[in-house]
């Protein structure tokens, strides 16, 4: 039967997540003249030469394709910003840092279709891998915490595509704990006693606080 | 997520005005997708959104065929092209994972009333039909030569209590999820074995479908 994606591991396919990034809203400046777009999505325009207005990503794509635009450089991607990320995350051993939800996607996108309008585009490109690098290792060591106390897992921060793809891991593996999770547990209570904000350790109630 | 200017034309049934006015149909759209991508069984058919969205790309067809016709500039038409192929392409996807869900949980959905009621009419007519062409198809190839003690699709044998053949969705997957609101201590079972979690506005948990059930229906809880 038709399926886009694998039913049996991740929900969704990079693709498709790169089709809910498209619609990510982003400043381009248009070079040429042209009418307001009624779209089934929304109404776009009108759009005049030099006068900055916001489009959804794959509207912007497509006009930087055919020249009619440039695209302007979100500011959550300019270096200051990343490096500042970047600090933060290899300084945090257990947070992450606050970024657009499809971080990963949308840089990509720009970097391919749109490297003439990125200002040291080898930095930025740096940056962000590292800061992929350094989040993928916290997720790493964020999921050992996962114990047999676990009902729900508090995933602060992530974005889009590191959800997509621990998400089989961690369904299958809170899944086996629930299954063999039983009543006899509850004495355990005391034995983890603190309580990282990341993996929301929740048997007992406890305030979450970092270590 | 976005949230694309426009005409809220969407009647979604959130008593909140706000996001009354600015969810469109397109935004409503997609958020059906990702829940039924993600949700381990069958969603409620939103019978409502499906019928506008192919009146509002059976206009926007027609308003390009014209354009085409008028010699609109390419540069437009085009444009409005890509937009209605990702709207085709949400829908589309959002009726075949469906129909995947309906195959796979056939025998199931048939039996409970409930679950068939959230199916809509063509879903429930090729439902039939995939049930009967599998019960067809057991029958000839297996059954028939099984003793006689054991030739039902549904039971095991003529002594199981239930159905216990018969392929369920399996409730207790974790899924991935993030709520709207602030929702306050929510208490995960009804046993109460689980204490109450706290569910914050815009963080993402991973939790048990059974649990969150009723949310995803009121549409409180989005599922990513």
């Amino acid at each position: 039967m038709a399926s886009q994606s694998d039913p049996h591991g991740s929900a969704f396919s990079a693709a498709e997540l790169e089709f809910l990034a498209e619609d990510e809203m982003v400043e381009i400046v248009p070079n040429m003249r042209m009418d307001p777009l009624n779209l089934i999505s929304g109404d776009f325009g009108p759009f005049r030469p030099q006068i900055a207005t916001q489009v959804p990503l794959w509207l912007a794509v497509a006009l930087k394709k055919r020249g009619k635009c440039t695209i302007r450089l979100p500011d959550w991607m300019s270096v200051e910003k990343l490096t500042q990320v970047l600090e933060a995350e290899r300084d945090s051993a257990r947070d992450f840092q606050p970024l657009p939800f499809h971080y990963v996607e949308i840089s990509r996108l720009l970097f391919d279709h749109a490297r003439d309008d990125i200002p040291d585009i080898y930095m930025v490109r740096s940056l962000i891998e590292d800061i992929k690098d350094v989040r993928f290792h916290k997720i790493g060591t964020g999921l050992e915490i996962i114990s047999e106390r676990t009902y729900a897992v508090k995933l602060l921060n992530l974005s889009a595509m590191e959800v997509n793809i621990v998400r089989p891991f961690v369904a299958k593996a809170l899944e086996t704990f629930y299954k063999l999770d039983s009543p006899e547990m509850i004495q355990d209570a005391e034995r983890r006693p603190d309580a990282r904000s990341q993996a929301a350790d929740r048997g007992p109630r406890r305030p979450l606080r970092p270590r | 997520m976005a949230s694309s200017t426009g005409d809220g034309s969407g009647f979604s049934g959130m008593d909140d005005y706000e996001s009354l006015i600015s969810t469109t149909d397109a935004e409503l759209l997609k958020r059906a997708w990702r829940n039924e991508k993600a949700a381990p069984e069958i969603l409620r058919f939103e019978a409502s959104l499906v019928q506008r969205s192919r009146e509002q790309i059976q206009l926007m067809e027609e308003t390009v065929e014209e354009y085409t016709k008028n010699g609109v500039d390419a540069l437009s038409v085009s444009l409005y092209q890509m937009d209605l192929d990702r709207t085709l392409f949400l829908l589309r996807s959002y009726l075949r994972t469906r129909l995947q869900k309906i195959e796979k949980y056939a025998f199931h959905i048939q039996k409970t009333s409930e679950l068939w009621n959230l199916l809509s009419k063509q879903e429930q007519t090729f439902a039939k039909r995939c049930t009967d062409d599998m019960e067809q198809l057991f029958e000839q190839s297996v059954l028939s030569k099984l003793p006689d003690r054991y030739k039902s699709h549904l039971k095991q044998s003529v002594i199981s209590e239930e159905d216990d053949m018969v392929p369920e969705a399996q409730l207790d997957t974790f899924v991935i999820c993030r709520c709207k609101r602030f929702l306050g201590a929510f208490q995960l079972d009804e046993t109460g074995v689980e204490k109450p979690v706290d569910l914050e506005a815009d963080d993402l948990y991973a939790l048990r479908y059974k649990s969150i059930k009723p949310l995803v229906e009121s549409g409180q809880v989005d599922l990513v």
